[in-house]
């Protein structure tokens, strides 16, 4: 179905652009599952992005097409659907993959068939270090060690000396514990407790005792989605006084909705997008995220945009540019050589302005963002008309 | 550890540990009925709070779903509606069959169209019940006598297949909801939430309603007859598919209820009755799936054991708790001869 469409659209666009084979690119999301409130945003842009290309021109003349696979959240379905893209769809690159595990798990099966990858996750370790597999990885997610220095700057500068972690007992959260108490120890801040709590939990509450009794200044709750809030609920119900700070794993509308009241003052940092109006004019990539909320609110609805369809636009951001240095130098039907040639302009990604910061990738950083232009520290606040927002505290330029 | 903590965590473990005792008298009710091990109870008990809030009103919910009818009660209905096509020789019943699938998606509607809260309370109530004995009636009668690994296999197909839908129905996100009870109330040291009270109220009525449904009426006693010897509860007229129907739509009452209950505690989402749901199949086992009082004792036991190791190793909370799945499992195989098994 969503081929003939592409089909029809491809003929739409006149007979110049038909003609000639679609550039065809993979993307792997998790539109369903537990990391569907990420993946939808994602799969969302890059239907977008998709079209506008296509309306556009194409890319050097090319009509582009996105081959969209679904991966339910499951790392073995994920991988699954990277190697059928490699081998049956033949695409030159891929997109993807929402979480962190299944990202891990799609290394292999791009490394061995060389295909560059860009993915959707945040832990660092999907790029780092940049090794014989991992040279054909990229990805465009602030990691947890660049999103644990805001908050660490922030508590400091806020006067905390003691600071609790409670996060997921999963990758993510473990991710989170490292980089967090490995950037507080070097802020001279003291980590009195490290705690775990499932995704699933109905209680946190023996985790929030265990907390209480240290009696931090704040607490770091490191969790995605809406299932961060359980512990802050817990932790304010039990009468903690102290700051709370949560990560961007949870800058989304859903964590407001179901926080309510008692979310309001969380701390957290999160790519520019979030408050993308708020930003300081001067702010270099205050105009890529605002044009690219309009253009994603005006096809999805007022207020639908979140930070996670940014990481898809900045996806495509450098990979565009990189398609286009890599067609001046090689012909995709020589699909190895292409695919070669177009990890090495990945590579070469220069001063990309991005939603979510500017990327420099270089040999050993495939990654490339810096964490002053990619984060910044947002507060929970209710607005006069009694609605939750975020509000911009601090920008670290 | 002090006092204080070992209050605070008593609390914590009496407060889940009612949720699994209810869970656990529900499943030890329909497996010594029916043979049947209920895996998809835990989904039962969150489609009602699920549901609840498409009842909400907007401003409540967060929501704007423009009167949209839930999916529990398109697939509700379309169970009963089922049901009504097996059961066609029996007009009458067929018949009524069928009004209770109008009557289910006209509840849904009037549910959505936006009512006071305590209606849209009961009504979620009224339109997930029926998914009980109808999933009684459509997938396990038929497979009638059945060897208690099979009813197992369809259970826990039953139970991906609801989780599944639950996912279409209700998105992946939680959903947060009003409680009917507000505030805290101080218990010596520990603030207890309000509503905790009513999950423990309702526990205690369960409770005794059961023991007096058992004792007092002639359907439990006929149950409890089905529990004892079907052959022989059949030779004395007592109608095996009844029981079933019985003992689910109870089972179901309780897992709706104590969903709805519970819910405003832990914001639902779908994911999250299978969890509870095996906990509470823990402590039922605890009493080999055949004791009331013992299905309750272990449902304690486990939410002691939670909280405990909660605070002393949160990152093994589940494995600990499940671990102790095991010696009892040892011990159990030691104490009995035939575990269920009795055709």
């Amino acid at each position: 179905m969503k081929r003939a469409l592409i089909g029809l659209l491809a003929l739409g666009l006149g007979l110049g652009l038909a003609q000639q084979a679609p550039l065809k690119i993979g993307v792997v999301v998790s539109a369903t599952g537990p990391a569907a409130s990420l993946g939808i945003p994602e799969r969302n842009t890059l239907v977008l992005l998709e079209e506008q290309v296509n309306r556009r021109g194409g890319v050097a003349g090319r009509p582009v097409q996105f081959i969209i696979l679904d991966d339910a959240s499951d790392t073995t379905q994920a991988v699954r659907a990277t190697r059928r893209l490699i081998q049956e769809d033949q695409v030159l690159a891929i997109i993807g993959t929402t979480t962190t595990p299944a990202s891990l798990g799609m290394i292999d099966p791009v490394a061995e068939a060389g295909v560059p990858k860009i993915s959707l996750a945040a832990n660092l370790e999907i790029v780092f270090p940049v090794d014989e597999k991992r040279r054909w990885v990229f990805k465009t997610p602030q990691t947890e060690q660049q999103m644990s220095q805001p908050i660490v700057r922030d508590m400091a500068a806020s006067g905390v000396k003691t600071a609790a972690y409670i996060g997921f007992n999963d990758a993510y959260g473990e991710g989170w514990a490292r980089a967090f108490e490995a950037a507080a120890r070097e802020a001279g801040i003291q980590v009195v407790a490290s705690e775990r709590f499932a995704r699933t939990d109905t209680s946190v509450a023996g985790q929030v005792l265990r907390i209480l009794a240290r009696n931090p200044d704040a607490v770091l709750i490191g969790g995605s989605g809406t299932a961060p809030v359980l512990p802050q609920r817990t932790l304010r119900e039990r009468g903690y006084r102290g700051l709370i700070y949560q990560t961007h794993g949870v800058a989304n509308p859903d964590f407001l909705r179901v926080g309510g009241d008692v979310v309001i003052g969380t701390r957290l940092p999160a790519g520019p997008v979030l408050v993308f109006d708020q930003l300081p004019p001067d702010f270099p990539n205050r105009q890529v995220a605002t044009s690219y909320v309009q253009q994603y609110e005006a096809r999805f609805g007022i207020g639908s945009y979140s930070t996670f369809g940014g990481h898809a636009y900045d996806a495509w951001a450098i990979l565009r540019p990189a398609l286009e240095r890599a067609l001046r130098r090689e012909q995709p039907t020589n699909l190895a050589a292409f695919r070669r040639v177009l990890r090495d302009e990945l590579e070469a990604t220069r001063n990309v302005v991005g939603t979510h910061g500017i990327f420099n990738m270089s040999p050993t950083d495939h990654l490339g963002l810096r964490f002053n232009e990619a984060a910044v520290m947002v507060e929970v606040v209710k607005t006069p008309a009694g609605k939750l927002d975020w509000k911009l505290l601090r920008t670290f330029r | 550890m002090d006092w204080t903590i070992l209050s605070f965590l008593t609390a914590d473990a009496l407060q889940n540990g009612t949720i699994y005792a209810l869970l656990a008298l529900s499943l030890v009710l329909v497996f010594a009925v029916t043979r049947v091990i209920l895996v998809p109870l835990g989904e039962f008990l969150v489609y009602a709070p699920l549901t609840y809030v498409w009842f909400l009103p907007p401003e409540v919910s967060g929501l704007n779903l423009q009167g949209q009818i839930p999916g529990t009660a398109w697939l509700a209905a379309a169970m009963l509606l089922w049901w009504a096509i097996l059961d066609r020789k029996n007009l009458r019943r067929a018949g009524l069959l069928a009004l209770g699938a109008l009557g289910v998606l006209g509840l849904a509607w009037w549910g959505a169209q936006g009512v006071p809260l305590w209606l849209g309370w009961l009504l979620a109530v009224l339109v997930v019940l029926p998914i009980g004995p109808a999933s009684y009636r459509l997938f396990f009668e038929p497979a009638k006598n059945a060897s208690v690994l099979t009813y197992l296999i369809i259970a826990v197909g039953l139970h991906f297949a609801f989780m599944g839908l639950g996912l279409v129905f209700f998105g992946p996100e939680q959903f947060r909801l009003p409680a009917i009870l507000g505030g805290q109330t101080t218990i010596g040291l520990v603030p207890v939430n309000n509503q905790a009270f009513l999950v423990y109220g309702f526990a205690l009525l369960a409770m005794v309603g059961l023991f007096l449904f058992f004792t007092r009426s002639i359907y439990g006693k006929a149950l409890r007859a089905c529990a004892v010897n079907r052959y022989g509860a059949r030779l004395l007229g007592i109608s095996p598919s009844q029981a079933g129907y019985v003992s689910f739509g109870i089972a179901t009452l309780i897992a709706c209820v104590s969903g709805m209950l519970l819910a405003p505690l832990i914001s639902p989402a779908y994911f999250q009755g299978f969890l509870l749901g095996l906990k509470g199949f823990v402590a039922g086992i605890l009493g080999g799936l055949i004791s009331y009082p013992l299905a309750v004792v272990g449902a304690l036991l486990v939410g002691v054991m939670e909280s405990w190791a909660s605070f002393q190793a949160s990152a093994y909370k589940d494995a600990i708790v499940f671990a102790l799945l095991l010696p009892i499992l040892f011990w159990r195989s030691l104490q009995s001869h035939e575990l269920g098994e009795e055709d």
